[in-house]
Order: C-alpha cells, then structure tokens, then sequence
C-alpha cells in the first residue's frame, strides 16, 4: 500500500503525501506548483481551457491523453508523465511547434483558452498529427474559443506539422507497485477521507464490501463535478481505474466485452466496427478529453437519462455484469435502470463489464443523436434501433432512447407495432404513434416535451428510409464540404 | 553623432501601421506567460471571496440570516448591506444597482452578501449556508408580462421619419409579422474576477478584468466613502469581454475592495462559471413587431415598428442599447416613412447590459426580416429586394434620426459579393437541390452590414493617452483603452510605432491603469482604436515635434525639415539614429514625455427628438451564407460563408480578419445554437457551457472565405481605418435569414416561416412544421 502520489511532470518526479483525494491537478497546478498558464474556465470540463496532456507506456508504446484538469482528481495521475502548457517551450522561449504554429497563424486573441487549444493540438501532434479536417475539428470538439471563431486554429493544426521537430520528452515509467491508498484528514474540519486504487478485481471487491457507501470512480467525467459544482464532500473513493481486469476489452466471435474500467476512447474502435452510426455516436460523445476519461461503465453505473452510450447498447441487447465480493450476477442492461436516480445495484455491488452482442450480417441498426450543437453536446433524445429483416418482416425488434423518459428506456410499444409485421412505411408509421403510448417526455433547457416526441417519432421514420437508401444527414453534407 | 547623407530609403519600420503584425501577447497566450487578474501571484495574506445569491425572482428580504455563514470552517468575513461606509451601488448610469440587495431582491441571482475566507473552496461553501426567509412579490419576467403591466425603465422612445401611417395606407402591398430574438451569454473564457490590495491610508489597488477601469474606480471610491485619488484600477489584459465586462465587472470589483477596505487584507474574487452567469447581464431579448408597405419592387414605402426588449431589472445600460436598436432599425435601407417605437421593459430577470453590437444587431434582424417577408410575398429573391432598398443619392439618404448617409459603400460591397460568392448560379443550383431532396433543404441569403461608430452618448467619445520615450529610444506606450484579446494594444503600438518610424518591437505596451491616463471611456462601441489610436498618436506627435525642434536646431535646418524615417532622423542632410538623437535632446533638457487627447468631431445626438449626427461614420461589409437543414428534426448546418467587410485602411489586417471571422461565428451562435432558458420562477437553467452552447470547432462553416474591402474611411480617422470590433457580428444575420430561406422552401417560398431566433433544431422543425400545415389544402 502507498499513501504517496506519484507522477512525473518536465522530468522531475512530484511526491505527494495523503493529498486531498478531491484535489483536482487544476487547482494543484495553479495553487501549489504556481504554475498558472493552465486556466479555470467551467470547472465542468466542458470548456477546455484547463486542458494538460497525461501520458504514459502501454502496450510498449506511448499515449498521450488530453483531459481535463478541472475535474481530474490528483490522485488520478499517479504513475503518469504530466505535460502541461509551460512543458512545451524549450530552453530560451524557443516555441514548441505547436506553439509557433498558434502564433504564426494568429490563432490567439484574448488568450485565455489558448494553453488548454496548446494541450488539446499537442496531444493530437503526438498521436500524429492528422491533418484532415474533420479530424482536427474532432481533437478540438472539447476546446471552446470566444474570440477567433476557430478558422486560424485549425490552420495552426494543419500546420504545425510543418515545422521542424523538436527533442520531446517521453514518458518513462513509473513503479507504482502496490495499491494506492490515501488518507487525508480535513484541516478545518478534521474529517478523515479516504481515496483506494486498487489494482485486481479481488482488491476491489474487499473495498467495497468494507466500504459499502463509497463512490466508485473512474474518469471523474461526472463524479468530479459532484466536487466543483455541488461542492460535496467525498468520504471515501474507490478509484476503478487500475484494476487490470476491469481494464479488459475482449472480443468473441459474437460479443465484444467492455470492462467497467475501459475509456470511451479505447472502446471506440471495437464499437466504431460494430456499427459506423456506434462510432458516430462516440464521435459525438463529449470530446476528447470527456471521452479519454470517462468509461462506458460509469456512464452505465450513473443511470443518467440521457446517457449517450445505453440506448444503442440496450438495441444491441446488451448485459450487465455486476459484482459484489466474489458473487457475479449478470442482467440485461435496460433492467438496471429503475428509475430516476435509482439503478439495480446494492450497495457495496459495482459494475464489471458490459457484454455487447456483435450484429449479424442482416440485423439492421441505427443510432442517431439530436442536441442543440452537435459536438459536445447533451442529447435532447437519443434513439435507437435494430431488427432483423427476415423476407421483409422486422423480427427481434428493439427500440430504445435516451432523454425521453426518467431513465434509458426501450419503447416496448414501437416495438410491438413493428415486430412480426413487414418493414414498410405503414407500420413505421404506427410504431410512430405507438411512441406515445411508450414516453411521456419532459421539457427542459435541451428541448421542449412536444420536440422530444415528434423527433422520436421522425428518427423511426429516418431509419425506415435509410433501410430504403434515402439517406439525408445534414453532417454528410458538411463532409462533403470538407471535400 | 550625426551622420551624413540621407538614411537608407527603407521605406517602412517593422510593426507599422498596416502591417499583419501578430498579437503583441501571442507568445505569451501560447506558453501559458500571460498573466490575466488570477495569475497574478498571490500577495501574502490573500483571501477569497464568494457572493451570495438570491434564489428568488423578486421578494421582500424578511429575514437574513448568515450566522452559520459566519462560522463555516474558514470564514474570515461576512459583509452585507450595513457593511457599506458609502454608496451602496454598481451602476453605470443611474443609482440602481445594488452591491448588495438592501430589504428586496430583484431578480434570481442577485447578489445578497459576501463572505470572505482562507480559500475560495472555502468560501464557496460557507455561501451555500445562509438562512434566507422571503416574502414572494409578484414577478414580470418576461417581455409580455411587463408589456402587460406597463412596466418601462422610461417612456417609450419614438423616432419618426416622414409620415408613415399615410405611406402604410396607400401603399400597394402591406404585410406585418413579428419576430422574438433571444438573448445572448457573452462567455468569456475568463469569468469576471478582481484582486483588491488595500494600500497605505485608506488607499486601493484593484486589479480587476474590465473593460471600463475609471468606472469601476469612480464606484469603488463612492462605495467606500473615499476620493477617486484613493483608488487605483489596473487591468494588463482581458480573457474575452464582449461587453460583459464593461459595467458587469463592477460588482466583484467593489466586492473585493469592500472586503479589503473592511480586513486591511488582500482579497480576490474569481467567480464561479455558474455563479458569473446568473448573476452578469446578458445581450437583451427582443420582440419586434413590424407592418410594412411597398410598391411592386419591393421598395419600403412606409415602415411602422414596435422594438421591445427585456432590459432586466435596472436600467444599466439599457436606454443606449435601445437608442442604438433604434438607430438600426434601417441598417443599410432608406425607409422613407418610419414610425419607430421602442420599449425598454423592466423585468425581474438580471439586468441585461453591452453585448458586441449594443442594440445594433437585434433592430437590423428586425428590418432584415422584413425584406425576407417582402420578397416572399412579391414572389422575388430577397437579394434582389435589399438591392432595391439600399441607401442611394439624396432623398434616398436620410436615416430616421435625420442623419445622412454619405460614406455609403453597400451597393458596392453587394454587388462586389454577389460575384465573388456566384450568388445566383447557386440560388438556381439549391432550388434545383431542393427540388429533388425531401428530408434536406438547402437555404442562402445575403444580407448587408451598415454600422455607426461612435458612442450615441456624444460625452463618450474622447481618450487620453501617455508617452515616454527613454534615453535608449525606446518608447512606453499607455492609453484608457483595455485589451480583451481584439488586439488594440498592437493596433496602437504600430500607430506609436509608425508616428516615430521606429520599429513596434521598441514600443512597450503597459497595463491600462486609471494612475496613468484618467476619466476614460469604456473600451466598448468599436471605438478602441478610433479613439486611443488618435490619442497615442497625438502624444506621439508632441514628443515628436519637440524632437524635431532639437534636431533642427542641431542640424541647421528648419523643424518642418526634420524627417524620422527608419528608425533615423534626418535634415539638413545629415541623420542620426532615433536613439542617439533622443539621448542628445534628454541632455539638452527636452522634455520626453507626453499626454494626448482626442475627441471625435462632428457629432452630436438629441435623446428628446433622436435626431442628430450620432455616427461620425458607418462601416460597411456584407455575407452570404449557405445552410442545409433536416426537415425531420431541425438540425442545421452552415456549409458555406463568403464576406466582404470594410475596415476602412486597415490598420492590422491579420488582426482585422480575426476580429471578422470572429465575430461572425459569435453572431451565428447568437443565432442558431446559444439559447437562454429561465424556468417558471425566472431562474435560469444555462448557466453553464454543458447547457449553453456557444460555437464549437466544428460549427464553423467548412467553406469559409473572408475579404477585406479595399478602401479608405472618407473622414480622417487614424490612418483613415475604420472601427471592427462589432460591425462583423451581424454579418451572421445571413445565416438567420438562410435557414429562413431553407425552411420556406418547403412549400416553395408561398408561407413566410415563423421562425423565431435562436433557431434551434426545435424551432427550426415547428417553422417546417408550421409552413406544412399552413399549405396543406384546409
């Protein structure tokens, strides 16, 4: 057991005793590094401007993961290379490519997003350094900038690529044997809280019958805005992001296996292969350093309405695999859901892993998306579909969405409208009018309750024409463009 | 020593005016060494504060109870209402905004009372302990609930021109419609923030991020009961204002300096995003309701429209902001008789305040909506009815505030445009697209941009600037104006740089600070460069003309001989460098050191009638925009944008286009994604980037083609520039009207849509949704 946060930032390593396990880098940075180019903007890690790069080997290779630091919790870097905005510039202010590329493009104007723009463009300079558009827009999604209106920031990126490389630091690897587990005692209160990674499911499973209450964290994506929005107080943490069997990504001939510790951005691939429009859907969900944090497993756990990744996973007939101690039990996903707030899960019981049934060569599926922006954006519904066309007659039918009702729900009338009969306008259109008697939305800030249910009932309606080779999205026009 | 000969004919200095000179700070902004208010290193003892908001709409205060706010873990401080030794107030114009909230509260997410404490987690969480008992009072939070009451921050203001009722009834064709434009959250990247330093006697140093530092001195120094001299307010840069920060800023900055005037200790607020966006001013919501007649052209005959807005609780800067919508109301068309009514409602809903275009943008969304409606009743492309609305030659260049329109360059930016963008093979190229597309539509529109610069509060529109030239030559540079990223300190620098003829590189740029340059005007109306460009260059121009009394003298030559060129100074056929010539004048007792002071000539305004020369000149610029829609659920997006904007002579044509391409994509935000919610109890819901959404990256239009106008500002402004800081924003009024466009086409252009802005996905689908039935045969 280590009681010591380690992590390795311009090439000296940092020592950190029982820190604050809520802490997050941001103000670490900023408060005792005084290391202030790296700003506050939200708090929420929907703006970017606290961006840094975390590195570190797998695989035998490096990775570079831009996140958020306003909601990255201390702890969360131990074992790790931290790169920050003042890491780039060599001896004598020489600029970092990426850097003079900003500069060269006029790329700033207020400034104060630009070193989290710096982060963001580094980490894609690392990873390589795409220069096709859409591709860059996708590593800035997470960036918001006021002033400029992006045109010369993305010309930095196409550029930066051009200049002459200079001699990088890599991350070199750090021992991190055995379990990190703080302490800390709360100086103006005296409170005493708690933060365990554990590093085998078995370690796991003692925290958590030891800790029945704890939070379970991974990427924080949520959980850290508990801490800088909510201002609460977190007693105890049980961090899932080291334990090697929830870091698993299998596959089988017909399933793909999503341990609970996995990040949107390593299961993008396996997810992009099952179907283009899953891709879509991750491409769209959050932003880079959302989806470089967060895990499906803990956008599942937190049971939220409008979660991107459930209703395709609950079309796709996906199963939940929970775990308490050693005991294992296993449901379909949508049964975890119980209501607002409320999931299937006991306490001191936590997600493992999610199975996802792969497609078959007829099953037709779809998934679409409707927010107000398209990138980094909540939905206002998420939908999906699939079925398996058999002689013109829709079998296994499943329809589900997200930001319709108080949890991920499937629309057990459209269904049934759909199942057994022939897939053709008629009974799309009933389906349609069976989604009124499936939801009763909400209105919100995100959409009004009328929007919900007639876009609901429009996306059924795109999917009977896409089946048809009607395909119209107004994203394929902008690639197009891009062209 | 002096050289002889003339100096090398090198015909520019580096970093003069006209030069793509980059942003002074880039270097900076880019390796995290720019120091904005909270990264100024910490001075010892600093305390944090927090404010406390009202969680009601409008209520009577019965009891406030902070005791357990006072003992929170780290609380050092609590101050409310009684804690002020002087005037308790924020506001820019009129005594009505409150530090604190004092028996009332006004709007959900005023301000109650500070607490201060060892840190701002601290002090974040002590806030969230007060005990507040309200007595609900009846609440307007919406322009048609204070229309119902009768709730105005003054009389309603009528501009008239001609006679429109008379126009309306013989007019050929008549139509009315109406329009709701919501507001708009300046986001800032860097929220509002303020260190206050409590100095010898009763003295006060604050560091604050605004946009206007005499103002927030003057409040500071009423607030505690000190002289102005007492006070002292330094900003070196700005993480984006917009407007937000000009009297917005206020509050945190006398918060602090309260809190530091009450501890003798360093205090510092840095507001939460949440909390800045509840509690700051936005762009004002509008409704605008108009009834129009034209002849068979589509040429306005006569023009009746009603602007309301909902200014919020107090009137901040809401009279100029409506005066301004009201002297858009036009934008670039001559509206021959015009009956122009507009209200400024008081709300309970925060105090909406200077956002990027003051007005301007919300009464030409109004006109530009007209001649959409226009066109589509006549049958005729909507380019084609602006055209023929345009400004001309007298008669048709009078405005409705009786000035004239004489620097009018539209006709020629349209038609500049409409070739360049290949308007009408692609008009013909969409309705073809459209023709064979059942789910996208595709929309375009053209749409122009005439802008005033000056500030219409005549008073307004002066600056001062201070410079020094040392020994070595180089040169300090200081102005009023402030620098929030639109790159005026470099634009000012070049135009020092340029009067010298030295390189900008020997220019330094200082922090804006009231102990330097007094009693300046906000950095606000486009106006930065016009006015502390003149100023700085005036000073430069006295120390000059000194120097060159030296020289003369030193030279045998007559002063008006004198010539700096190059980083030399040259006559009587001999030269030196600038810096041995500066070195020999300190010696020989010249004076190197100079204040400068402009005002803009010419204009005048009368609030009584609204008739006068407000404007000293107008900018121009033009966009066409390209959407395609998705009839089944809204969503949209911009593929193509294509603008011609005027900037006069440009100054910094790098810096220009930024300001362009900027404030084009802010404006679509405006427009299309950034909506304003407030639920029933006038609290609002996005308060926060995860529900409010401002452009992303993506957003961006993929096909982008910006130009600068080549001309020169017919009045002589520094280096005949014009003013771009808001102008570009409404050039995204193109992108309204082509989602407009778009959506009318699916009844091929028979039904005017009634989409209102921000056209979100939501309501861009009612608008398809209610074209469709509206031509559905009954």
């Amino acid at each position: 057991m280590r009681d010591t946060v380690r992590f390795r930032l311009d090439g000296v390593l940092h020592e950190v005793r029982n820190p604050d396990p809520t802490l997050t880098v941001l103000r670490y940075l900023r408060e005792t590094l005084t290391r202030s180019g790296t700003k506050e903007g939200c708090a929420e890690g929907d703006c970017g401007a606290c961006t840094v790069v975390v590195a570190e080997q797998a695989h035998g290779a490096a990775v570079f993961r831009a996140v958020n630091s306003c909601i990255l919790f201390l702890p969360m870097i131990d074992g790790k290379t931290l790169y920050t905005v003042e890491s780039l510039s060599g001896p004598h202010d020489a600029l970092h490519p990426v850097q003079q590329a900003m500069v060269d493009c006029n790329a700033s104007q207020c400034g104060f997003c630009t070193p989290g723009f710096v982060m963001s463009l580094y980490a894609h300079y690392r990873n390589g350094a795409d220069t096709n558009e859409g591709a860059i827009c996708d590593a800035l999604a997470g960036n918001l900038c006021r002033c400029t209106g992006y045109g010369p920031i993305v010309s930095a990126a196409k550029k930066m690529g051009e200049y002459r490389q200079i001699e990088e630091v890599s991350p070199a690897p750090l021992d991190t044997d055995g379990m990190l587990a703080l302490t800390y005692v709360d100086p103006h209160t005296g409170a005493v809280r708690k933060f365990f990674a554990p590093q085998t499911i078995v370690q796991l499973g003692e925290l958590s019958e030891m800790y029945p209450d704890a939070v379970y964290l991974a990427g924080a994506t949520d959980v850290g805005l508990w801490v800088t929005k909510r201002l609460r107080v977190l007693d105890t943490i049980i961090s899932v992001a080291s334990v090697a069997e929830l870091r698993v990504l299998s596959e089988t001939k017909d399933t793909v296996e999503i341990g609970a510790g996995v990040r949107y951005s390593e299961a993008y691939q396996a997810l992009e292969r099952l179907h283009p429009d899953l891709g879509e859907l991750l491409r769209r969900l959050g932003s880079v350093q959302v989806r470089n944090a967060g895990t499906i497993g803990g956008n599942i756990a937190n049971g939220s309405p409008i979660a991107d990744s459930v209703p395709p996973l609950v079309a796709l007939g996906a199963t939940l695999g929970l775990r308490k101690g050693a005991a294992q039990r296993m449901l379909p996903l949508e049964d975890f859901f119980l209501a607002y707030g409320k999931q299937d899960r006991q306490p001191g019981e936590f997600v493992e892993k999610v199975i996802v049934p792969k497609l078959g060569a007829q099953d037709v599926f779809r998934v679409y998306k409707l927010s107000k922006r398209f990138d980094q954006d909540i939905s206002a519904v998420c939908g999906a579909i699939k079925f398996t066309p058999d002689r013109g007659i829709a079998r296994g039918v499943r329809i589900a969405f997200g930001g319709m009702a108080a949890t991920p729900k499937r629309a057990k009338a459209a269904e049934a409208a759909l199942e057994g009969r022939p897939w053709n306008e008629a009974g799309v259109r009933a389906a349609m009018a069976a989604l009124e008697k499936d939801f009763a939305p909400i209105a919100d800030m995100r959409a009004s309750a009328r929007y919900r249910m007639e876009a609901a009932k429009n996306l059924l309606l795109r999917a009977y024409r896409e089946t048809n080779g009607e395909s119209a999205r107004v994203l394929a026009e902008q690639a197009m463009a891009y062209e | 020593m002096s050289k002889p000969g003339r100096a090398p004919q090198k015909a520019l200095v580096d970093g003069g005016v006209g030069e793509s000179l980059h942003h002074d700070s880039a270097h900076k902004h880019v390796s995290g060494r720019a120091v904005y208010v909270d990264d100024i290193p910490e001075p010892p003892g600093l305390l944090h504060l927090c404010l406390g908001l009202s969680e009601r709409a409008h209520a009577r205060i019965v009891s406030l109870d902070l005791s357990k706010v006072r003992g929170a873990a780290g609380v050092v401080g609590v101050f409310a209402v009684n804690d002020i030794p002087g005037d308790n107030n924020v506001a820019p114009v009129f005594k009505d905004d409150p530090l604190f909230a004092d028996g009332v509260v006004e709007y959900a997410g005023q301000s109650m009372f500070a607490v201060v404490a060892v840190s701002r987690e601290l002090a974040r969480a002590a806030a969230r302990l007060a005990v507040i008992e309200y007595a609900d009072l009846p609440a307007a939070l919406t322009i048609a609930d204070a229309a119902r009451q009768g709730l105005e921050l003054e009389k309603p203001q009528r501009m008239t021109l001609g006679d429109a009722p008379a126009a309306l009834a013989g007019a050929r064709h008549r139509i009315g419609g109406k329009l709701v434009i919501g507001g708009q959250d300046h986001f800032y990247l860097e929220g509002q923030v303020s260190l206050a330093v409590p100095g010898e006697d009763r003295d006060m140093l604050v560091y604050s991020s605004t946009q206007h530092p005499s103002e927030m001195q003057h409040l500071i120094a009423r607030m505690l009961g000190i002289p102005n001299n007492a006070v002292t307010v330094e900003v070196r840069r700005m993480g984006g204002a917009f407007g937000g920060k000009e009297s917005q800023a206020a509050l945190p900055a006398a918060a602090a300096a309260l809190a530091a005037a009450k501890l003798g200790k360093p205090v510092k607020v840095c507001l939460d995003r949440d909390d800045d966006m509840i509690l700051t001013g936005k762009r004002h919501d509008f409704e605008i309701e108009y009834d129009v007649g034209f002849d068979d052209d589509g040429r306005i005959e006569g023009i009746e429209t009603v602007l309301r807005s909902r200014c919020g609780y107090s009137a901040d800067l809401s009279l100029a902001i409506n005066d301004r919508a009201l002297c858009h109301c036009d934008n670039a068309y001559f509206l021959n008789n015009a009956t122009l009514v507009s209200h400024r409602h008081k709300t309970n809903t925060v105090s909406n305040t200077a956002f990027r275009g003051f007005g301007g943008p919300q009464g030409m969304m109004g006109i530009e909506r007209v001649m959409d409606a226009i066109a589509l009743h006549l049958g005729k492309d909507p380019l084609d009815v602006r055209k023929a609305n345009l400004y001309g030659a007298a008669p048709r260049n009078l405005t409705p505030y009786r000035q004239t329109v004489d620097d009018n360059i539209a006709p020629e930016i349209i038609g500049a445009l409409e070739e360049k963008a290949d308007y009408r093979a692609r008009r013909k190229a969409i309705a073809d697209f459209n023709a064979n597309s059942r789910v996208l539509k595709r929309g375009l529109a053209l749409t122009p941009v005439k802008f005033g610069i000056s500030f219409t509060t005549t008073r307004l529109n002066h600056a001062g600037a201070l410079v020094h030239v040392y020994t070595d030559g180089s040169v300090h540079l200081n102005h009023g104006g402030t620098e929030m990223g639109q790159g005026l300190m470099t634009k000012v620098a070049q135009i020092v740089a340029e009067e010298f003829q030295i390189d900008a590189a020997n220019v330094k740029i200082t922090a804006t600070t009231t102990g330097k340059v007094p009693n300046t005007s906000a950095t606000a109306a486009s106006s930065g460069a016009d006015l502390n460009g003149m100023a700085a260059q005036a000073a430069a121009r006295t120390i000059k003309d000194r120097l060159a009394a030296f020289a003369a003298e030193k030279f045998g030559c007559a002063p008006a001989d004198v010539a700096f060129r190059s980083n030399r100074v040259e006559g009587g056929g001999q030269w030196v460098p600038f810096a041995d010539l500066v070195r020999e004048a300190h010696l020989a007792r010249v004076s190197l050191s100079s204040t400068g002071h402009y005002k803009t000539p010419d204009i005048h305004y009368d609030r009584a009638t609204h008739r006068g020369r407000p404007f000293y000149y107008f900018s121009y610029g033009a966009a066409v925009s390209e959407v395609v829609i998705d009839t089944l659920t809204g969503e949209n997006k911009v593929v193509r944008v294509d603008i011609l904007h005027d900037v006069g002579r440009s100054l910094n044509p790098a810096i220009d286009l930024g300001q362009i391409e900027g404030g084009f994509i802010q404006g679509m935000g405006w427009l299309t994604t950034e909506e304003l919610c407030f639920d029933d109890k006038g609290r609002l819901t996005t308060h926060a980037p995860s529900t409010y959404k401002i452009p992303a990256c993506s957003d961006r239009p993929p096909i982008f083609h910006m130009e600068i106008w080549k001309g020169r500002n017919r009045e002589p402004t520094v280096h005949r520039s014009k003013a771009v800081g808001e102008p570009p924003l409404m050039l995204a009024i193109s992108v309204f009207s082509a989602l407009v466009d778009a959506v009318a086409s699916v009844c091929g252009h028979t039904i005017m849509p009634n989409l209102d802005a921000p056209a979100t996905p939501e309501r861009i689908l009612f608008a398809v949704e209610g074209v469709r039935r509206a031509s559905a045969p009954p």
